[in-house]
């Protein structure tokens, strides 16, 4: 029986640095690709070096699958295939296609010019890499190999957004990225048909949250904009250039339009108008309202919004500026804040989420006073507010994907662990299938063939199917272990160190489909196999090898045996 | 050579007489019938290749068969398709059959035998499912007989067995339409097995086939629909279907659930994985709430729909689709903004609640609250959230009818309702406002909620700002800061949008007169008045001073307190105010004046039956003076219709029959006045201008009785039949005089021959009415009928003359209700000067704005008409869309006229006016075949005539020539 293994690089209990890795039946696939918000250094990107030590990447990736353009989920794509090298496919969406090389090059802007940072990746390469793009369509069918085959589902969240059925055989997973359940200004919900798949790789950003009807924030969001207008502030809203800035440039837009406002509302130009023309591309992307009425008028058109100049910052009267990036961190959005702060008419709107360590998330828990660069301290007065309008799927919404899915079992990323584990008990409870939460590089056993998968208890005519672990103690039994131990005698004059090590780089090399771990205290692992090595008491030249397996796993244990009976081969030096 | 050519034409027209003397009407018929069956069984003989013979056949189908003839061609069908090969051919034979089987007048029955038989000998799936389809056609068309029924359900579940999904289809479909009752299974009780039809069909909701399946189901609902009680244990079937694959099987399955749902609501039902037991109808309803959040949106619009039917369900079932956890009323609202502060200093962001929250609280009761949770819990919430404007729509429109049963969901569910108006689709805000405003008695709206729905009167879309004064207009407002709040939104609207003064003068009036008290403390600082100082008087021409003034005046109706606030100014805008706008202005009692008004108001009352009795009393005068002098009976019709015409115009609840009567005297009083000309003793052959007063009034009444027919709404058949009796007189008095008007006879065979058509019509249309019209012009014409088939134009019409002065004057019997249709033109007002400007041969777009009352269906009757200065008129048929329905009887139909015309030298007026387009043929009834067949429906919209029935608008308009 083929088994499903995943391994998140990023986002394993953890908002940011998306990248999960997905073996199915033997292909091995990359989703996602992103970097940390939160980090200027290595930690940034996900350790790739962890897919192979020394291969390359193009002969153990199938293919990479990016779900959509936030940063998070693609920053690290040119460094991940253009500097770490990899020259196999690149799934995605044709407007994430688009919208993608944008982002990515106003990120290497602000990481290269702005901050001035050496060995980042370049204009040339952001180009190299999206020539690897192959783009799907919705609901397409896509068929990698003979073998493995993608389909993408609309995801709402942002433009073009995804989720993934990836499918081998008869094996399936799906991946969601980011998704949204409740339609929003500008995009539709998430949808997905009753695909079953074995796993469901769910993103779990708000986990424990169940939000107010989108109508009531979007209604406390145009108050709080409408007040502090008419008091003559000045409003900030941070947001990322692309998705929740436009869903609220159409809602400030709409509500301008109806009480015949006149301040002036400016939106941070640059990628802004290269984003908003996609926008107007994407038609049918976007939710029912906008597909029906563009043909009047396409609702990307603004009237009443602007591009924005930095002197207009100083401008008096009440304005309103969208400005990026959104989590305050740097750019426009920073220098922005920076002129406000100081004044209590202002306002600033958080609309998203903001990761740990940002600017937007000191302000947001309260830090009234903050230090900048050049120690600078800054003394924030103006208000601050939140708004949730961060299209993820919140508690209710995750769950109610997972029921339109019914899959086998449900793993979680993209959270933070403390709100995963609630949601994680809720969803065995309320689906009664199993949920994993793994961290990253761990490996949960999503699937694992195995002798005694459950058991059967009757008992007063009732019947009940536990797992053996709950049986055993139900029952009150002990568990046996029946443990094979086998000696292979090598001949190997090196040390016990080597003789492991070349132990371990023959089997990695034979058993690709397996896990082959090389252990601090020299022994090596295949799967639960355990091989030690030692010297022979008598002859120092003859290695012992110390090979033990429990019963489940005798197939494999025996097949070991008899491949290391066979003697390693020669070491090329 | 001409008398030559006379007589020949005398004798063709006496052959055809003759013809018709032989055979009448339907014999006439007959003589095509072996033809007919005859020209198909050559056809389909000459037929050399499949693809041949079925060419025959779809020729064939276009044309109708008549009942008698039909027989025949079923059985040369049937000889076909025994000798058929080709399965195409088969199948078009058994679709004919079954169609065939459907014509009016045909008994079935000969045919079932041999359809069962070649039913068993077919191999081919399509053909056998068309087969069963013909059978079923057959069974619906013999309801009465219990054997053939009983045989047909048999050969269904002979069939059931098929491994075609069709055939299977097609089973299920029959055994649904004509599955017996058990009661009557047991009382035939000749051999054949006592079928539990219900138990064979719930068999097969768990087919492999999904069509099957919904097959299945749909079968279900159509026993239900017949009457047939189902089974208390199709709910759990049901129920597991909801998790269906397939969208339509779901769709069908909630349909199915809601009907037991209605059938058992009482049962209990226990909960799954607990002990505990609940009304099967809330059980329902939990799972119909499920499938709000369905991954299909045409399950979500279908759930959405049935909630709002579903009132018996226990309140605390109801109260939790709104999820109290999510919802945010306005004091829950707060304390989440509160809690909201207090979660993004400790660093979680969420403006909801956390799950952490309300945790403990589901592990008290798992059992129940579990289930409501993934039930009814927020099942509205998300439906209004939904990402389909449909589902939206379905959504409002079950709050609604919910919430029309339940006042207490009626005020939980305000807040919700209130949001949708900020939804992003007009017609969502739309069908809230108008929610809102049917659920008004149970509700009354707090200051923020008015705010809310306020703000909404910037809208821009007129559609939207009206909805919203007519709810206003019933709205209960709680303080007089909302009072205050209103009127300052309104008067906004009114500056913004000046051509909604009367709507929202109309909307102050109510609002008004509702809260009297309210506005008291506000009088004024409305008013403006100082208690020192003389402020400056307002000028009474300002529309926004009027609305202040209507709502005062009405609130002073039932306030006697108030009108000493006023200051003189006020008594003298109220006096011209009483008299410009007197619908809008109620009458007061003011000090140091008469009362005279105010005893008018509240006599009306008594005065209601005397007037009424008048009405009766002077009809029955007219109609009992049967055999008075001819001058007596006209100058006496002549006051009478005097006397209703002014009776209809001081009390507006009987004008319609007042209308109605007097219109119906003047047509009797024509026709009277018609036979009374002294030209009917010359012998002479009459010059046109002689005759002028007679054809005039022969066009008349044909005028009036069109405008009797298709003008009042509630006309009932009797009405029907004795308005056409009125025609058909007119018609006749045509005749005579064209008669006697013109030389020689040719043109009078055709006139004769119609008129004689139009007599049988009116036999066939009426047959059951003809008892009734005893001692009329039709009975002695009815009498005279063959008589008059035989004779001779000119005899034909001496007998008319004759008959026209005997017949006696019909009663009418007046409807219940009957209300004459009215229309007024907003828009275009006629006032403007400036005319309209445009380049001539391009089009220029006229708004028109227009109220209708009491018109039925008008969006296919309605025709706006433009006439030009040189007489070329235009008729305009206005889209559907186009018509609003504001209320019961009236209708508004706001559209475009694209106006065009060559150059003209200056301006010059159009006209513009709205006409009611009749076609008095549309009470023919029609033939099955036709319907089954692919006929165009051009029949039922072409338009016989038009009655004008508004006043004529003139507008200004000035087609420029081009400029080059």
């Amino acid at each position: 029986m083929p088994e499903i293994r995943v391994t998140p690089l990023g986002a394993g209990q953890d908002v940011g640095r998306s990248c999960i890795l997905v073996s199915i039946a033997g292909k091995n696939v990359m989703l996602d690709c992103g970097m940390h918000m939160g980090f200027n250094d290595d930690r940034r990107f996900p350790d790739f070096s962890y897919i192979t030590r020394n291969g390359r990447l193009t002969d153990f990736l199938d293919c990479v699958i990016i779900s959509h353009f936030h940063l998070d989920h693609c920053g690290a794509l040119p460094y991940f295939s253009e500097m770490v090298g990899y020259d196999g496919p690149i799934y995605m969406t044709h407007p994430t296609q688009a919208i993608c090389p944008i982002l990515l090059e106003d990120y290497r802007k602000i990481a290269v010019d702005k901050k001035g940072e050496a060995n980042f990746f370049t204009s040339q390469m952001i180009k190299d890499c999206m020539k690897k793009v192959v783009a799907v369509h919705l609901h397409q069918t896509v068929q990698v190999d003979d073998e493995l085959e993608i389909k993408a589902y609309y995801a709402g969240h942002v433009l073009g957004a995804a989720m993934f059925q990836i499918k081998v055989g008869s094996e399936s997973v799906v991946y969601t990225g980011d998704y949204n359940m409740t339609p929003d200004r500008h995009l539709g919900a998430a949808w997905i048909d009753k695909c079953r798949p074995n796993l469901l790789i769910t993103e779990s950003t708000y986990a424990t949250t169940i939000r107010d009807s989108k109508r009531c924030r979007e209604r406390d969001f145009l108050k709080k904009v409408h007040e502090a207008v008419e008091h003559g502030g000045k409003v900030l809203i941070p947001v990322f250039a692309l998705g929740r800035a436009q869903e609220l440039c159409i809602l400030l837009e709409t509500f301008w339009e109806r009480m015949n406002l006149k301040a002036p509302i400016y939106f941070s130009t640059g990628l802004t108008e290269k984003a908003n023309h996609y926008y107007k591309l994407f038609i049918t992307w976007t939710n029912q309202k906008i597909r029906k009425t563009f043909v009047q008028r396409n609702m990307f058109e603004f009237k009443h919004i602007k591009a924005f100049d930095r002197a207009f910052a100083d401008n008096p009267g009440p304005m309103v500026v969208f400005a990026t990036p959104g989590m305050l961190h740097a750019g426009q959005s920073l220098q922005i804040f920076r002129k406000w702060a100081g004044n209590e008419k202002n306002m600033v709107i958080m609309p998203g989420y903001c990761v740990q360590g940002t600017v937007g998330h000191k302000i947001l828990s309260g830090q009234r006073k903050l230090e900048m660069e050049g120690r600078q301290v800054l003394e924030v007065k103006m208000q601050v507010e939140y708004m949730s309008f961060s299209a993820h799927a919140d508690a209710k919404g995750i769950m109610q994907l997972v029921g339109q899915a019914e899959p086998e079992s449900v793993l979680l990323v993209h959270g933070e662990a403390k709100k995963m584990e609630f949601l994680k008990q809720k969803i065995e409870q309320e689906f009664r299938v199993n949920c994993y939460m793994p961290a990253n590089g761990l490996l949960p056993d999503a699937k694992k063939p195995r002798l005694l998968h459950g058991t059967l208890i009757m008992k007063d005519s009732n019947f009940r199917l536990v797992s053996s672990e709950q049986a055993l103690k139900e029952l009150g039994l002990a568990e046996h272990q029946l443990r094979f131990t086998c000696r292979v005698h090598l001949h190997d004059p090196r040390k016990e160190q080597e003789t492991a090590m070349r132990v371990y780089s023959h089997l990695k090399s034979v058993l690709k489909d397996h896990c082959v771990q090389h252990l601090p205290d020299g022994s090596v692992t295949v799967e639960s196999i355990l091989i030690q090595a030692a010297a022979h008491s008598e002859d120092p030249g003859t290695k012992v090898l110390l090979v033990s397996w429990t019963y489940q796993d005798e197939e494999l244990g025996s097949y070991l045996t008899s491949l290391l009976k066979k003697g390693l081969p020669q070491a090329p030096s | 050579m001409a008398a030559h050519l006379k007589k020949r034409v005398y004798e063709e027209f006496t052959k055809v007489v003759q013809q018709q003397q032989e055979e009448i009407a339907t014999k006439k018929l007959r003589l095509t019938k072996p033809s007919k069956s005859a020209a198909l069984h050559i056809d389909l003989c000459k037929a050399t290749s499949p693809a041949d013979a079925l060419q025959y056949l779809l020729q064939f189908a276009r044309k109708p068969v008549e009942a008698e003839s039909v027989e025949g061609v079923v059985r040369i069908l049937l000889e076909h398709y025994y000798k058929e090969n080709d399965p195409s051919v088969r199948l078009k034979i058994a679709s004919l059959l079954g169609l065939l089987s459907k014509t009016a007048g045909f008994s079935p029955d000969c045919i079932m035998d041999d359809a069962i038989n070649i039913l068993q000998n077919e191999k081919s799936h399509q053909v056998l499912a068309q087969l069963l389809d013909t059978l079923l056609a057959i069974g619906t068309k013999l309801p009465e007989n219990q054997a053939i029924q009983m045989r047909l359900v048999d050969v269904a579940c002979k069939h059931l067995t098929d491994t075609s999904h069709g055939v299977r289809n097609k089973c299920l479909q029959l055994l649904g339409n004509l599955g017996s009752l058990e009661k009557s299974v047991t009382k035939d009780g000749e051999g054949l097995a006592v079928r539990d039809v219900q138990k064979i069909i719930g068999d097969y909701f768990s087919d492999q086939d999904p069509r099957v399946r919904t097959a299945a189901i749909k079968a279900m609902l159509q026993l239900h629909e017949r009457g047939l009680k189902l089974h208390q244990t199709i709910y759990n079937q049901a129920c597991k279907l909801l998790s269906d694959d397939y969208e339509q099987v779901r769709s069908a399955a909630v349909q199915l659930i809601w009907v037991v749902s209605q059938l058992y609501p009482e049962s209990i039902v226990p909960i799954p994985s607990s002990n505990e037991e609940i009304r099967l109808v809330d059980d329902a309803f939990g799972k119909i709430c499920h499938m709000v959040s369905d991954g299909s949106w045409m399950v979500r619009v279908q759930a959405a729909k049935l909630l709002g039917s579903m009132e018996q369900v226990s309140s605390h079932f109801l109260e939790q689709t709104l999820d109290k956890k999510l919802m945010s009323d306005l004091r829950r609202k707060r304390t989440a903004h509160e809690r909201a502060k207090e979660l993004y200093s400790s660093g979680e962001f969420s403006s909801g609640r956390k799950w952490g929250d309300d945790a403990p609280k589901e592990e008290i009761d798992t059992g129940s609250v579990n289930l409501i949770e993934s039930g009814a819990c927020g099942a509205f919430v998300h439906g209004l959230e939904d990402e389909m404007y449909e589902v939206r729509i379905a959504a409002v429109e079950a709050l609604c009818m919910l919430a029309q049963s339940s006042p207490s969901f009626a005020e939980k569910c305000l807040d919700f309702l209130v949001d949708m108006f900020n939804d992003e689709i007009e017609e969502v805000r739309l069908q809230s406002i108008h929610t809102m405003r049917k659920i008004s008695n149970n509700i009354t709206l707090r200051e923020d909620q008015l705010d809310t729905v306020l703000a909404v009167l910037e809208d821009s879309s007129r559609d939207i700002r009206e909805a919203l004064h007519e709810l206003l207009c019933c709205t209960n407002v709680s303080t007089k800061e909302g009072i205050h709040l209103a009127l300052v939104e309104l008067l906004k609207n009114l500056t913004k949008y000046p051509t909604d003064r009367d709507s929202i003068w109309k909307c102050l009036k109510f609002l008004g007169s509702r809260h009297p008290t309210l506005v008291l403390p506000l009088v004024p600082e409305l008013l403006s008045t100082h208690p020192f100082f003389d402020t400056a008087e307002p000028d009474m021409d300002d529309p926004a001073y009027i609305a202040v003034l209507v709502l005062i005046f009405n609130a002073a109706k039932t306030c006697p307190t108030m009108p000493a606030l006023f200051s003189d100014h006020t008594f003298r805008h109220y006096a011209y105010l009483r008299d410009s706008l007197s619908h809008l202005v109620p009458a007061l009692r003011l000090p140091g004046r008469k009362l005279v008004s105010s005893a008018v108001s509240p006599s009306i009352a008594p005065h209601e039956d005397p007037s009424h009795q008048f009405l009766q009393q002077s009809l029955e005068r007219v109609y009992s003076l049967q055999h008075l002098d001819p001058q007596g009976t006209q100058e006496l019709l002549e006051l009478t219709i005097r006397d209703l015409q002014r009776l209809g115009e001081l009390q507006s609840e009987l004008a319609g029959v007042a209308d109605f009567s007097a219109t119906y005297l003047r047509c009797q009083l024509l026709l009277i006045k018609a036979l009374q000309e002294k030209l009917w003793n010359v012998a002479a052959p009459l010059y046109l201008k002689q005759s002028d007063l007679a054809s005039a009034a022969a066009k008349q009444i044909m005028e009036e009785t069109y405008k009797m027919e298709f003008m009042y709404s509630g006309v009932e058949n009797k009405q029907v039949v004795i308005i056409h009796h009125m025609r058909l007189q007119a018609k006749a008095l045509q005749l005579i005089v064209t008669a006697r008007t013109t030389r020689g006879v040719d043109p009078l065979f055709g006139m004769c021959e119609k008129f004689l058509q139009e007599v049988d019509f009116f036999q066939r249309c009426f047959i059951t009415d003809l008892p009734h019209l005893q001692d009329s012009f039709v009975d002695k014409l009815l009498d005279l009928m063959p008589r008059l088939m035989t004779s001779k134009p000119v005899e034909v019409v001496k007998i008319l003359q004759t008959m026209l002065r005997q017949s006696t004057f019909l009663h009418l019997p007046l409807p219940e209700q009957i209300h004459k249709a009215s229309a007024t033109i907003i828009e275009p007002a006629g006032e403007s000067d400036n005319p309209l400007r445009f380049t001539s041969g391009l089009v220029v777009a006229l708004d028109v704005d227009a109220t209708l009352e009491h018109v039925q269906d008008p969006q296919s009757t309605v025709k706006v008409q433009v006439l030009y200065p040189d007489g070329q008129a235009q008729m305009i048929h206005p889209k559907p869309a186009d018509f609003r329905n504001p209320g019961p009887g009236r209708h508004r139909l706001i559209t475009q006229v694209y106006l065009s015309h060559t150059a003209w030298t200056e301006p010059c007026q159009v006209e513009v006016r709205l006409l009611l387009a009749y076609n008095s043929n549309s009470r023919i009834p029609k033939s099955p075949w036709i319907e089954g067949g692919e006929v165009s429906p051009q029949l039922e919209t072409s338009i016989e005539g038009t009655i004008p029935f508004s006043k004529s608008v003139k507008v200004y308009i000035m087609p420029k020539p081009a400029r080059r």
